[in-house]
């Protein structure tokens, strides 16, 4: 009786928390009193594991009863470079298993980094209802014939999104497989599959779905064949083309500027595999609708991108290779006011030389004239503290800031200094900053900045820099926000490791390879720590069959409550206290 | 933070005199880098680090530089223990380090002309061993202080590797401004090119599925290296490239085995030098003793460079370095078959 005065009745406090949405908040409402936990763990209906090996499908079903959406992601991002040999882990299975059984209501699966089979497709399409949402991105493991099962079995699909997975591509019949009283598609992304789709299925599946809002195609689909399917589909949102080339004939420009400017809410495009420039002024009509546009497939230059960009007005996002060169930035700077985030990869990462005209000037430019700039991405083979400085002073509102000199430890190529006053500037000036990657010379002296400025910084990449341990310690000790912290090619050893074990309990990881950490030190971490994951990989051979005191070659640290994994592979060892090395 | 930069100073100070001795030490990297290896891996970074805090304080500019140019030979020696002779890659890291400006390096780093002495003769084949075999012909006269790039380092530039070939797909679409594609010639490409564009175009859209996704991995074996190794060809959009990766790795394998067999001296050194210039200057222009050949997917073996690079991706199935002497007992019709130019 007393209770029921000082509480709202669960009804009321169910309805008042499915207005909370973000996971950080719900997760603080949990922690008012133990009722409150126990109605908002059942009201939960989204869940977010940004470590698929931080929990278990067992506690997370335990906990969350009435899930209809699912994020899991697996490998460490440096898996995205090769850094991470096959079979490490993160499969998808047990926990569709888990979740089939769990969650007949599931809507949503999304994965990230992780290991698929077609067999877990196939548990996914015959499992769940009313399945809507299915999104595969960098996942491996899988064939078109899991897509098949997903295709003929899930009747209420509204996304279908493969970005940028590994699939192997045995037949493009699988499209077929969306039977024809399915209508439900809203979005479909297949620009990662390498062979032809059967193109009369996909133009069948387009026409008759009147929501479909996202289409991104694979480079098989032939340029001739777009016009179609974008009369097929005039609401479209966004759209990523195939091979962007073709016969120079003029009824197929024609054609297909027609059907682009057909498409008036189309605001996003990308793909433009093999561009032939003479086709690129048939998207000219909708250019100053854009405000999302991905060439970074685009081996065309700079003039024909500058004639592009120019005409595209509200872009917010520009993804680009550097062919656009600093002319083409500066193109940028001058007509995209709106502009939000930039990224330029290299064409030619591996070259000698440059082999275009892209310097640290083309960022300093787009820094000065694009007052909304907030991300960036940008590989260039030289830099210098003076354009780092005025770049921070320009645009203090930059929340992710990756820079990549593509060689290795170069100083700044006008003073021969490293980069660490430039760095430096950009954490002090930029308050908001939550990522960073660091390229170029760089001393203990940058970490010192980081930790003392980088209050906000939650994912830091660091590669060949540093001096010692105390670049190591700075970051973390310094950095209070930090979640994700991924190391390669640094002196960083055992001290700053140990002195700042319990940092890595408030973190999702930490990885570290070809550094100086040393076996005994991972096993006193391992033994010291028990609610971390303290994970060796070493593809040489058993590390206690070297000396204590040797490096080890990769290690990836991560906090978990459920304990060791099982399914590690061969050159991988897990450092617990039982002292005992166990290997799967 | 205080205590520990305090910690550090007083430990400097005890420091010092060994770091008198270290500094006269900072000559030829050879010696000392064979020897008294795991004793002083603790005490280098220490000294580095005394040195980076003073030199901070005194913001001094010659300690300044000489402290960026013993770190990066400290840091590399670190690194280069497992693998590479260890001469040529702190030439590698001198030259990339002191790439823009020569002069700053010779003015203030008395020990790297001891390095070229002690190196002497072998300094000029190593340079040129340095940069890659194609472009010595075009290359700029300061280019051979430039670290040839492609050596494999795992995972770096930090891309995707489905976003690797991209300028290579562009075999069809012009060059870009500026660049060093002259050594395309001898391949024929830019002919070929003109000549098939449309032809080409169609089937590279077809035949060529998608971005390449998986790292294509083909093993190549060389002549007098027993155990073979894998490449993965999607990493390198062109033969140049492929061939200076060729180049790097069996110079280093040639190198290490020669090392594992005979032990370490000074005599061993120099024919290590030797080896270096002998391997695969010139895998594709024919000018150096090995040559690189590859088996098709009709088992055929097939000279490089006669077809358009994405036709070769589709249809290699291994690489082999030989040397060029065997080749020609090859195509005289061996047991293995003939040597097939594509037409």
């Amino acid at each position: 009786m007393k209770k029921a005065a000082y509480s709202f009745p669960e009804e009321v406090l169910e309805h008042v928390f499915s207005f909370i949405v973000s996971d950080k908040d719900r997760s603080s409402i949990s922690l008012v009193c133990k009722s409150w936990y126990e109605i908002e763990r059942w009201c939960r209906r989204k869940v977010f594991v940004g470590n698929c090996y931080a929990v278990s499908p067992p506690i997370l079903i335990k906990r969350f009863p009435e899930l209809r959406s699912v994020t899991l992601k697996g490998k460490p991002h440096f898996a995205d470079f090769n850094l991470v040999p096959e079979g490490w882990g993160g499969f998808a299975c047990p926990w569709i298993r888990a979740m089939a059984g769990a969650y007949p209501w599931l809507e949503e699966i999304r994965l990230k980094r992780m290991v698929v089979s077609d067999e877990s497709l196939e548990i996914i399409a015959k499992s769940f209802r009313n399945f809507k949402v299915l999104v595969l991105s960098s996942c491996e493991g899988f064939t078109t014939e899991g897509l098949a099962a997903i295709a003929a079995n899930c009747r209420n699909l509204r996304e279908l999104d493969l970005r940028e997975s590994e699939v192997e591509d045995l037949s493009g019949r699988w499209l077929s497989d969306f039977p024809d009283s399915y209508t439900s598609l809203e979005s479909l992304n297949i620009s990662c599959l390498g062979n032809e789709v059967n193109l009369l299925a996909l133009e069948r599946l387009v026409s008759r779905c009147p929501n479909l809002k996202t289409l991104r195609l694979n480079r098989a689909v032939p340029l001739d064949r777009l016009p179609n399917l974008l009369r097929g589909a005039p609401q479209l949102a966004e759209l990523g083309t195939g091979a962007y080339t073709s016969e120079m004939r003029p009824d197929v420009f024609s054609n297909l500027a027609e059907a682009f400017a057909g498409c008036k809410q189309l605001k996003t495009l990308s793909g433009f595999w093999d561009v032939l420039p003479s086709y690129l002024p048939a998207v000219y009509p909708i250019c100053s609708q854009l405000i999302s546009l991905n060439l970074s497939y685009a081996t065309v230059q700079s003039p024909d991108l500058i004639k592009l960009v120019s005409r595209c007005e509200k872009l917010q996002k520009l993804w680009v290779l550097d062919y656009i060169e600093d002319d083409g930035l500066e193109v940028l700077a001058a007509s995209c006011k709106d502009l939000r985030e930039l990224r330029v990869f290299p064409s030619d990462p591996f070259g000698l030389e440059p082999n275009v005209a892209l310097t640290e000037q083309g960022l300093v430019s787009v820094s000065e004239g694009c007052p909304k700039l907030q991300s960036v991405l940008y590989f260039c083979r030289q830099m210098s503290n003076a354009a780092l400085n005025t770049i921070a002073r320009n645009r203090p509102n930059l929340t992710r800031f990756r820079l990549c000199i593509i060689e290795p430890r170069s100083p700044d190529y006008l003073t021969l200094q490293p980069l660490d006053d430039g760095f430096g500037a950009i954490v002090e000036h930029c308050k908001d900053l939550r990522r960073l990657s660091l390229s170029g010379l760089l001393t203990d002296r940058v970490f010192g900045y980081i930790g003392t400025y980088g209050k906000k910084l939650e994912m830091l990449s660091v590669a060949f820099a540093g001096d010692s341990d105390l670049g190591l310690h700075h970051v973390l000790s310094g950095c209070d926000n930090l979640r994700k912290l991924e190391i390669r090619d640094c002196p960083f050893g055992d001290k700053a490791l140990l002195a700042n074990a319990a940092k890595l309990e408030t973190m999702r990881s930490l990885w570290m390879s070809s550094c100086s950490v040393s076996f005994g030190a991972c096993k006193v971490l391992g033994q010291k720590m028990p609610r971390l994951n303290v994970e060796v990989m070493d593809e040489s051979g058993p590390p206690d069959s070297r000396p204590e005191s040797s490096p080890v070659e990769k290690l990836y640290v991560y906090r978990t409550v459920a304990g060791p994994r099982l399914d590690m592979p061969g050159f991988v060892w897990t450092m617990d206290d039982n002292s005992a090395l166990r290997i799967s | 933070m205080m205590d520990d930069s305090r910690r550090r100073r007083r430990s400097s100070h005890n420091k010092f005199s060994e770091e008198k001795e270290l500094e006269l030490r900072l000559g030829p990297p050879g010696e000392e880098e064979e020897e008294d290896e795991e004793k002083d891996e603790d005490y280098w970074s220490h000294h580095n680090e005394n040195k980076r805090e003073r030199n901070s304080d005194e913001s001094d500019q010659s300690p300044l530089s000489l402290g960026y140019f013993s770190s990066q030979r400290i840091y590399n020696y670190h690194q280069d223990q497992a693998t590479k002779a260890k001469a040529s890659s702190f030439l590698q890291n001198m030259s990339m380090v002191g790439k823009e400006s020569k002069d700053a390096i010779s003015s203030s780093q008395p020990c790297r002309s001891e390095v070229i002495e002690f190196h002497n003769g072998a300094v000029c084949a190593e340079k040129k061993a340095l940069s890659s075999p194609s472009s010595a012909n075009t290359a700029a006269p300061n280019s051979s202080q430039k670290r040839s790039a492609a050596g494999p380092v795992v995972g770096w530039p930090p891309i995707r590797s489905f976003r690797k070939n991209n300028a290579s797909g562009s075999t069809f679409s012009k060059p870009p401004l500026g660049s060093h594609h002259n050594h395309h010639h001898h391949l024929n490409l830019n002919v070929e090119d003109k000549a098939a564009n449309n032809t080409i175009n169609k089937e590279h859209v077809n035949n060529i599925s998608g971005p390449p996704n998986k790292g294509m991995f083909v093993k190549i074996n060389m002549d007098g290296i027993p155990i073979g190794r894998k490449v993965d060809i999607n990493a390198y959009g062109s033969y140049d490239k492929l061939s200076s990766v060729v180049d790097h790795l069996f110079r280093d394998l040639l190198s290490a085995q020669r090392r594992d067999s005979c032990g370490g001296g000074s005599i061993e050194k120099q024919n290590q030098e030797e080896e270096k210039t002998m391997i695969t200057t010139g895998v594709l222009d024919g000018s150096g003793e090995y040559t690189l050949i590859y088996e098709d997917n009709e088992g055929d073996k097939m000279l490089l460079g006669d077809v358009p690079w994405h036709m070769f991706v589709s249809t290699v199935k291994r690489l082999r370095v030989l040397k060029k002497s065997d080749l020609a007992a090859l195509s005289l019709g061996g047991k293995q078959g003939h040597i097939h130019h594509s037409k």
